[in-house]
């Protein structure tokens, strides 16, 4: 972590305050024509982000990492929950407004296609956000070339062009362009590089990694990928149906997996060797309809360990073993749930 | 964040940048592009010019006064002592009316489209871009005017509030407006869908920025084509209204009131009766296949 972070004359918290956390976020969707029906997005999500960190969060399809991303800027509005950005609560009379959360706080998202306006040269819209914050449009207009170079594209050949004449990798840079355009503290990365290439994945991957020493960002980075997020994240967090079921260090989640969900992601990784090819899913199924998720441990489903109390008890996420920072939702780490694999697996 | 930064880390982009070497078109210059290149557009678009220019320029051209009557020249065929293409039922000069009759037919053709597309297009992004209640309550509305065919609704609203140019622009206004805000709703209600209006609220843009900024750029291009479209419609139902008698009130040369007045003496010079009627024919086909090659170069997937 670098000490420049102090440095930044917009911190207020000092090193030890963390740069978000969120306390219990939720958000229902009400299904229409289903009576009091809703979708179970995000379902009492906490965690903490530190300065100068990145976090990844994984998780299948549809458990809610998006709408999570989205929670965090207010681009949809938190059923209950707190949002904590740098010692202010997010929101309130006496904490820092939404507006100029969205100073602080920027977004890539995962489409590089529909994020561009089709009808703006792609300068203009790296430009916009520093136009609406309140810079006047020469000083706009320098930016957004900067950060045009910054992110590896000439300015006086890419300026003026218009999404469509842009390959999916070099559109995704300008999305990080426009997002670093507002000077922001921290970037939540929506799924960055699920939409391209390998090849283009790696380079864009690296582009990130040395903007965040350059600027001192704090990441925020979603993905499905668990190959990606190892290579750029500190900490994992990994969502189940709107839930949490671990967060822990990097070096911890991939060799220690405490969850079972965690370790049936990390067994379904296609292997390297040949000789270890996977034969057997690890994992089965679809993920269950979050409109009506199943009691208790929502994984006891697909659960090979499940007994009897994971379908009637809601595990919490606790500290079993180990580090102090690795936490698990499973009643198997639980020497007190009742589960006969507790304590000893 | 100093300059420097930037080569104290090369950035491993440049290997990504080769690029087609196209000339840089922003969209109206592709779409300007495109009509050059489309003949036919490009003839039709000529002679609704032409009758335009015309009808500008009416006092100037016009060989005769068109208000001038002559006893003894009434219902003459065409040529007719220099009167080149024959005289009304009054012996008042028909090239005359015809082109001083074009201004009143044009008029009553763009300014209802030019009004409606302002307002109709303002709520239809209105309710496009908002959504919920304020959507459903515009659109509604809307409907509601969906049920009546346009030609009753012009006949109607004209009737209801007695003839006269401005009363029948007023009507062709009110007819179009529901079909023009559905056109604006459809388009913004995709537009809304897509992630760079979200990304534009995150940077904390206001609504009307954002509306201003991205919404109406990729909104003004299907009401555009929808409006050119509008305009022979609107010229014949103008057309159709001065023929009922609820639009202009003679003597003011319309071709809808030329064709009404004169298919009594359809016998007598059946080819000058029927020149209002070409004279309408000739300009609303035009405008429509001009609109068609707009529509053809403005649909650029991007």
């Amino acid at each position: 972590m670098p000490d420049s972070l102090a440095l930044d004359p917009r911190d207020r918290g000092g090193l030890q305050q963390p740069m978000l956390i969120a306390r219990d976020l939720r958000k229902h969707f009400p299904v229409k024509g289903s009576g009091n029906k809703s979708v179970q997005a995000v379902d009492g999500v906490s965690f903490t982000v530190d300065k100068g960190e990145t976090l990844g969060i994984v998780g299948e399809s549809g458990c809610g990492k998006s709408t999570l991303a989205r929670l965090l800027l207010h681009l949809v509005m938190p059923d209950s929950g707190e949002l904590i950005f740098d010692g202010d609560a997010v929101g309130v009379p006496d904490g820092i407004a939404v507006h100029e959360l969205r100073r602080q706080v920027q977004m890539v998202f995962q489409d590089s296609y529909s994020s561009l306006n089709p009808r703006m040269p792609i300068r203009d819209s790296v430009a916009f956000g520093p136009f609406v914050q309140g810079k006047k449009k020469d000083e706009a207009r320098h930016i957004a070339r900067d950060m045009l170079r910054r992110v590896g594209l000439d300015p006086s050949l890419f300026g003026p062009r218009y999404p469509h004449e842009l390959s999916g990798g070099q559109k995704q840079r300008v999305n990080i362009a426009r997002a670093l355009a507002t000077a922001p503290r921290m970037v939540i990365l929506d799924e960055p590089v699920s939409a391209l290439d390998k090849s283009i994945e790696a380079q864009v991957l690296n582009l990130l990694r040395a903007l965040k020493r350059q600027f001192n960002l704090t990441y925020i980075f979603i993905s499905h990928d668990l190959n990606v997020v190892q290579y750029l994240s500190d900490r994992v967090l990994v969502m189940y149906l709107g839930r949490v079921v671990e967060i822990g260090p990097i070096e911890a989640i991939f060799e220690r997996p405490l969850h079972p969900y965690t370790r049936a992601l990390l067994a379904s990784r296609p292997s390297m060797d040949p000789a270890r090819r996977i034969e057997e899913p690890p994992i089965s199924g679809d993920p269950p309809n979050p409109i009506d998720p199943p009691s208790g441990c929502r994984f006891h489903t697909r659960c090979p360990f499940a007994e009897t109390v994971c379908e009637t008890t809601d595990p919490a996420l606790g500290t079993w073993q180990g580090l102090q920072s690795h936490v698990a939702a499973c009643h198997m780490r639980d020497p007190l749930s009742g589960h006969s694999l507790s304590g000893h697996a | 964040m100093t300059d420097t930064l930037i080569l104290d880390e090369p950035l491993d982009a440049f290997e990504e940048q080769a690029l087609p070497a196209t000339r840089v078109r922003g969209y109206w210059q592709s779409v300007f592009y495109r009509l050059r290149h489309d003949p036919v557009t490009l003839v039709f678009a000529a002679v609704v010019l032409l009758i335009v220019l015309a009808a500008i320029s009416a006092p100037l051209i016009a060989p005769f006064d068109p208000y001038k009557e002559s006893i003894v020249g009434r219902l003459k065929p065409l040529g007719w002592h220099g009167h080149l293409l024959g005289t009304d039922e009054l012996g008042r000069d028909m090239l005359s009316r015809l082109i001083y009759g074009g201004r009143v037919s044009l008029l009553m053709g763009v300014v209802p489209v030019v009004i409606a597309s302002l307002i109709g297009g303002m709520l239809g992004v209105v309710a496009g871009f908002v959504g919920g209640r304020t959507n459903t309550a515009i659109m509604r509305t809307v409907d509601v005017f969906y049920a009546f065919p346009s030609v009753l609704l012009a006949v109607a609203i004209a009737g209801a509030m007695g003839g006269g140019m401005g009363n029948g622009m007023l009507a062709l206004t009110l007819v179009f407006i529901p079909p023009m805000c559905r056109v604006a709703e459809t388009a913004t209600t995709q537009v809304r869908a897509l992630d760079f209006i979200e990304a534009a609220r995150a940077t904390g843009a206001r609504t009307t920025t954002i509306i201003r900024y991205h919404v109406l750029g990729n909104v003004l291009g299907p009401v555009f084509i929808y409006a050119s479209s509008l305009i022979s419609v609107s010229i014949l139902l103008a057309s159709g209204l001065s023929f009922l008698g609820l639009g202009v009130r003679p003597p003011v040369p319309d071709w809808g009131l030329m064709l009404s007045t004169l298919r009594q003496s359809i016998y007598v010079v059946p080819l000058v009766c029927a020149l209002p009627g070409v004279a309408i024919f000739i300009t609303s086909i035009c405008c429509n296949l001009v609109s068609d090659g707009l529509r053809a170069a403005m649909d650029v997937r991007m």
